[in-house]
């Protein structure tokens, strides 16, 4: 599986959507209907899916599906 | 003019069923709801027998996403508010909503939750503890929850009396009522407990019954066999309405509350006094503040927890309020079938003693098969049995010594300047 296709599953668990609303530029908030806290939920659980560790000033960095994406590639090594 | 206060929803959870009907029957059938505790491997613990909520589905009043953020005792709050807004067709709207408020007592709040979460700290660290523990632990967020819900918009609190706490909330928010502060109330109390640590401290106190081979006889109040009480779970949350609002809306009327007494032991932090004085100040208070002659109750669903000193220094209690008429009352502790439900005993029993002015059927003690010593009042024993009721107390005194007591009356079109 992916990144990408992983980071969505973990998204559609942790804030019960489905997966046609994960486009990349979703913005958790706005368009995925996430607060504050399920926001910090959805990090612990991708920094457990992928063994990294998000300081809450990234966290604030993260807005989208694409960010997320982009942020978990880049702490793997594998950015583009 | 004199604001009265009725009573026009109800709902409930508890471990004798998932419904007012439900719960009735089982109760006017003697019916127990203790069993093996199944919900965590009781282990090491000396007790090992509970009334725990069954074949209950939490999905049918959360969403998913939500049930896992919430502790047990926020779930069984929801289920129960829904069903009792359901049941009285209150409409919460913008008009309004500043007039409806929640108070839902607790006596412990989300201690599965703190014990998980403190697993987690302890094994994976602070960062693994989930955003939503907090929210998931504190007492009020089962009012909070609820009145988010629906949106009302008035008066909120949580009292955390311990055993008395779903009492305490029904007084409360009787008195918002009739004071003036709001027009219909949200109210009663709940609790889920049932846990390794909630069993454990208990056990620690010599407070539970160990009849471990016999779940269903262990929960025996004013028998001389009693060894405890057994530990429940859920509650009951009512819809509080001013009469007029409630008769303008053409609402169901089940009841009326009219009369609450609170008063404190000022004793020990667990034991009541002998003679519980405090118990009877409670009574004779909620009793004078509307007014009624002792003689006009038929009813007294007890606090009765089959606790040793519990049962006999309530009995105590019930004779001095009441002298003679006592012979004449029925006081029946239906904590022999449920259990214990702590904080949400007071708004399971106060939709008992409801029932009681509703259908003229009193549930029974079960298990009394050996009044002990002291203990002789009628308790209806093993049977339920018809008998028409004016006026019902429910007796419910918590850790702290809190004492705290409720009068219902049935309700009359013409009784009074409604």
């Amino acid at each position: 599986m992916s990144i990408e296709e992983k980071v969505i599953e973990i998204i559609v668990e942790q804030l019960d959507v489905t997966r046609e609303e994960c486009v990349p530029e979703a913005s958790f908030i706005e368009d995925l209907g996430a607060d504050s806290l399920d926001l910090v939920e959805l990090i612990m659980a991708m920094e457990e899916n992928f063994g990294i560790e998000i300081s809450d000033e990234e966290l604030q960095k993260i807005r989208t599906i694409q960010d997320a994406i982009n942020y978990i590639k880049k702490k793997k090594g594998l950015a583009s | 003019m004199e604001r009265r206060v009725v009573i026009t929803g109800m709902g409930t959870v508890n471990p004798v069923g998932n419904s007012v009907g439900e719960t009735w029957a089982a109760l006017c059938a003697g019916k127990s709801g203790i069993g093996p505790i199944t919900k965590f491997d009781t282990g090491p613990l000396a007790t090992k027998i509970a009334g725990e909520v069954k074949n209950f589905d939490p999905l049918r009043y959360v969403e998913k996403k939500e049930l896992r953020r919430l502790d047990d005792f926020i779930v069984y709050a929801l289920a129960c508010a829904d069903m009792a807004v359901q049941d009285s067709g209150l409409a919460i709207d913008a008009g309004n909503a500043e007039r409806v408020g929640t108070i839902v007592g607790s006596g412990i709040g989300g201690i599965k939750t703190i014990e998980k979460e403190h697993t987690v700290l302890e094994q994976s660290g602070p960062r693994r503890l989930s955003p939503f523990t907090i929210p998931a632990v504190l007492p009020n967020l089962a009012a909070g929850q609820i009145s988010i819900r629906y949106g009302a918009k008035g008066p909120i609190s949580c009292p955390v009396t311990a055993c008395a706490a779903g009492t305490s909330a029904i007084g409360m928010s009787f008195r918002l009522i009739k004071d003036g502060y709001a027009d219909a109330m949200i109210t009663g109390g709940i609790e889920a407990a049932i846990s390794p640590f909630g069993i454990a401290g208990f056990n620690a106190m010599r407070a539970l019954s160990t009849r471990n081979d016999e779940p269903e006889k262990a929960s025996r109040p004013f028998d001389r066999n009693r060894d405890g009480f057994v530990m429940g779970e859920g509650g009951g949350i009512l819809i509080l309405e001013e009469l007029c609002r409630a008769r303008r809306r053409g609402a169901r009327i089940y009841a009326e509350v009219c009369g609450y007494g609170c008063t404190a032991d000022a004793y020990h932090m667990a034991a009541p006094p002998p003679g519980h004085e405090g118990a009877a100040r409670s009574m004779e208070i909620a009793l004078q503040s509307c007014g009624m002659e002792p003689a006009a109750v038929g009813y007294i669903n007890a606090h009765g927890t089959a606790t040793l000193l519990n049962d006999v220094y309530e009995t105590q209690a019930v004779k001095r309020v009441f002298g003679e008429h006592s012979r004449r009352l029925a006081v029946s502790s239906t904590k022999s079938m449920t259990g214990h439900l702590l904080g949400g005993a007071g708004g399971l029993e106060a939709i008992v003693a409801v029932k009681v002015l509703c259908d003229g059927i009193v549930p029974p003690t079960i298990n009394l098969d050996d009044p002990d010593e002291g203990c002789d009042l009628d308790y209806v024993a093993h049977r339920a049995k018809k008998m028409t009721v004016e006026a019902a107390l429910s007796n419910t005194f918590g850790f702290g010594g809190v004492n705290a007591v409720l009068v219902f009356r049935k309700y009359r079109d013409h009784g009074g300047n409604a």
